[in-house]
């Protein structure tokens, strides 16, 4: 696009400067998460030895991992986040496109008012009590469900699906209804079939949204065998009760293992899925977001 | 025969009124499987956003959950005389203002200068690789840069306190240290945010009309006046419109980065409206004064979102609706 024909010589120190600083921002952004990780499997000796100082650990261990597995708090926690993702998400999908393929009907009747109502709720809310006063008064308290319903559809997610779904070519929809073809039906077998794209998409915001929800843990849920994955970590880093609870039910780990590899082996198990799946899936969630910014 | 003629256009804007009706209820009857579709979302709408803007009356009364919200007593304003007479409040709202303030000058600034950078890569998998890793940030959760932040700056084996030991420093708690704690919210939000920050600008980048790059370097325009006068100018729109909308947003200070990064030896820096909000209701109780806070915050809120839609509208932006 930029055509520079050829490169005088204080260009090729500028392009040289730039890349430097590229490969510096993605080093920030790496070494975090690579370093938590060396964290997670060095054993207590090789840390003693560097002076706590380690960034290639000569020896590895794994025995940080095996005690978060071995205990029932992790193990517990990841159950019900992964339940959560998975059966949120599904519901997520399916009350969204339900709401944004009717709406995306320009000659329905109300269709203003209630994209008016929806919209609405993007710019004004309540506030924290009384929603809290309402998940209580609709029995999700210490339920799974808290986790979910409270959440069901999100109005940002509802209007970048309406687009996807006013974009599509209307004659193949009024050619299946001219054969005899109900609306249900040519939602699941037309409108759907189409719409792979936004419906991985969608699936991707939801799904990690489920999979770092940490507010709705501490809200609603008091009852600790409930907690999601975020929020028993967050406790572990607040506190070294968890990491002691862990400890406690094998005592010869205290030895080999500061109670920093067990809270780091925890955050690993945490941010795995998320990064296993990343690469696969990052350029449908630029796709959407900027879907999303598109108007009608 | 006036009567009668009255009674016939009386009757006709009748029939009038009925067919209209009529119609309508058998275009809302064609269109029946639609709202029945709609059915659960706008329940959920209903019950999960509209009754809390009910349940802000309790802003007004003293509310107790025994008695419940309708036999509550109402107590008028004697909340919000409360609230706006005891320190805690313009705390709050300084420390929610300075947060927001300071994100949207040292945050909006990364953003641009990697997308420019970017930008200027000619070498496509570079530019993708270096892409890709640094968004990657942007999914993790808060509790996850929480971890990564203490992993570098605990007391005792945080990475920067022992290369401040090996310098032969003092190790500091940063993050139980009202000094540092807005420093390390921007920073680890600038950690987390940049690389999506970036995409924005690169799509609208990517829509300036290279013909008007072919014809600068005809003009013998070169790298440093390119970005002057064609790739910044190319970008202001989108630039003065994330700004307008983000100040739209100040009273929002980052409720979930704050909340996980907050801890009691910090409030004087680090406590804003929300988690105020959150811990006066739901850790004591004081619901009806949480709210009334709450309530105040999301009015506040509304008008300065709406004013900066308005204001970006007249930017010549298209605003967000």
């Amino acid at each position: 696009m930029n055509t520079i024909l050829y490169k005088t010589k204080s260009d090729r120190i500028v392009d040289a400067i730039l890349y430097l600083i590229l490969t510096l921002f993605a080093l920030a952004a790496l070494f975090p998460i690579y370093y938590v990780f060396v964290m997670s499997v060095t054993p207590i000796d090789v840390v003693l030895k560097n002076g706590g100082f380690v960034i290639f650990p000569e020896k590895v261990t794994w025995e940080g991992y095996k005690a978060i597995f071995e205990s029932p708090v992790i193990p517990r926690a990841l159950q019900v986040t992964v339940f959560v993702t998975v059966v949120g998400t599904a519901l997520n999908l399916i009350v969204t496109t339900l709401l944004a393929y009717p709406l995306s009907k320009k000659q329905l009747p109300g269709r203003n008012f209630f994209l008016f109502m929806i919209v609405f709720t993007m710019l004004f809310s309540g506030g924290l009590i009384p929603l809290y006063l309402v998940v209580r008064a609709t029995g999700l308290l210490n339920t799974v469900w808290a986790l979910i319903i409270p959440g069901l559809v999100s109005a940002f997610n509802m209007l970048i699906m309406k687009t996807f779904f006013e974009n599509l070519p209307e004659e193949i929809e009024e050619a299946a209804k001219v054969d005899g073809c109900g609306e249900l039906a040519a939602l699941f077998r037309i409108v759907l079939p189409l719409s792979k794209p936004i419906m991985a998409t969608m699936a991707l915001f939801y799904g990690i949204q489920h999979w770092n929800a940490y507010f709705q843990g501490i809200m609603y849920i008091t009852d600790k065998s409930l907690y999601p994955m975020q929020v028993v970590l967050r406790n572990m880093l607040q506190a070294q009760s968890v990491s002691q609870e862990l400890l406690t039910q094998n005592p010869t780990l205290i030895q080999q293992l500061p109670p920093e590899t067990l809270q780091m082996a925890a955050v690993v198990v945490t941010i795995l899925p998320v990064l296993v799946i990343y690469p696969f899936v990052q350029k449908y969630f630029v796709k959407g977001f900027l879907l999303g910014s598109v108007k009608e | 025969m006036t009567r009668h003629a009255a009674t016939e256009t009386g009757m006709d804007a009748l029939t009038h009124k009925q067919t209209k009706l009529a119609r309508l209820a058998r275009r809302v009857y064609r269109y029946r499987w639609y709202y029945l579709m709609m059915l659960p979302g706008l329940v959920y709408f209903l019950i999960y956003h509209y009754l809390p803007m009910v349940g802000v009356v309790i802003a007004f009364k003293d509310f107790n959950l025994i008695k419940g919200i309708w036999h509550s007593p109402w107590v008028g304003l004697k909340h919000f005389e409360e609230i706006f007479t005891s320190p805690d409040i313009y705390r709050t709202i300084r420390n929610t203002l300075m947060i927001s303030t300071y994100r949207i000058i040292f945050g909006m600034l990364p953003d641009l200068l990697l997308a420019l950078i970017l930008n200027e890569i000619r070498v496509r998998w570079f530019k993708r690789t270096v892409q890709t890793i640094t968004y990657g940030p942007y999914f993790l959760s808060w509790v996850i840069v929480y971890a990564l932040a203490f992993s570098f700056l605990a007391p005792e084996s945080g990475l920067v306190n022992t290369l401040l030991r090996h310098l032969g420093m003092n190790p500091i708690d940063f993050l139980t240290n009202q000094e540092y704690f807005r420093t390390i919210l921007v920073t680890t939000d600038i950690w987390k945010n940049t690389g999506f920050g970036a995409v924005i600008y690169l799509a609208s980048l990517a829509a300036i009309n290279p013909q008007l790059y072919e014809a600068a370097v005809v003009d013998g325009a070169g790298r440093w006046r390119q970005l002057w006068h064609i790739t910044l100018p190319g970008i202001r729109n989108v630039f003065l419109l994330l700004l307008i909308l983000r100040i739209g947003h100040i009273m929002d200070a980052g409720f979930e980065q704050v909340y996980i990064f907050l801890n009691a030896r910090v409030y004087e820096t680090g406590d804003i409206i929300d988690t105020w909000v959150f811990r006066r209701g739901l850790e004591n109780l004081e619901f009806s004064m949480a709210t009334a806070v709450g309530f105040f915050k999301g009015v506040v809120g509304l008008v300065l979102v709406i004013g900066a839609n308005k204001l970006a509208k007249r930017f010549g932006g298209s605003g967000i609706w």
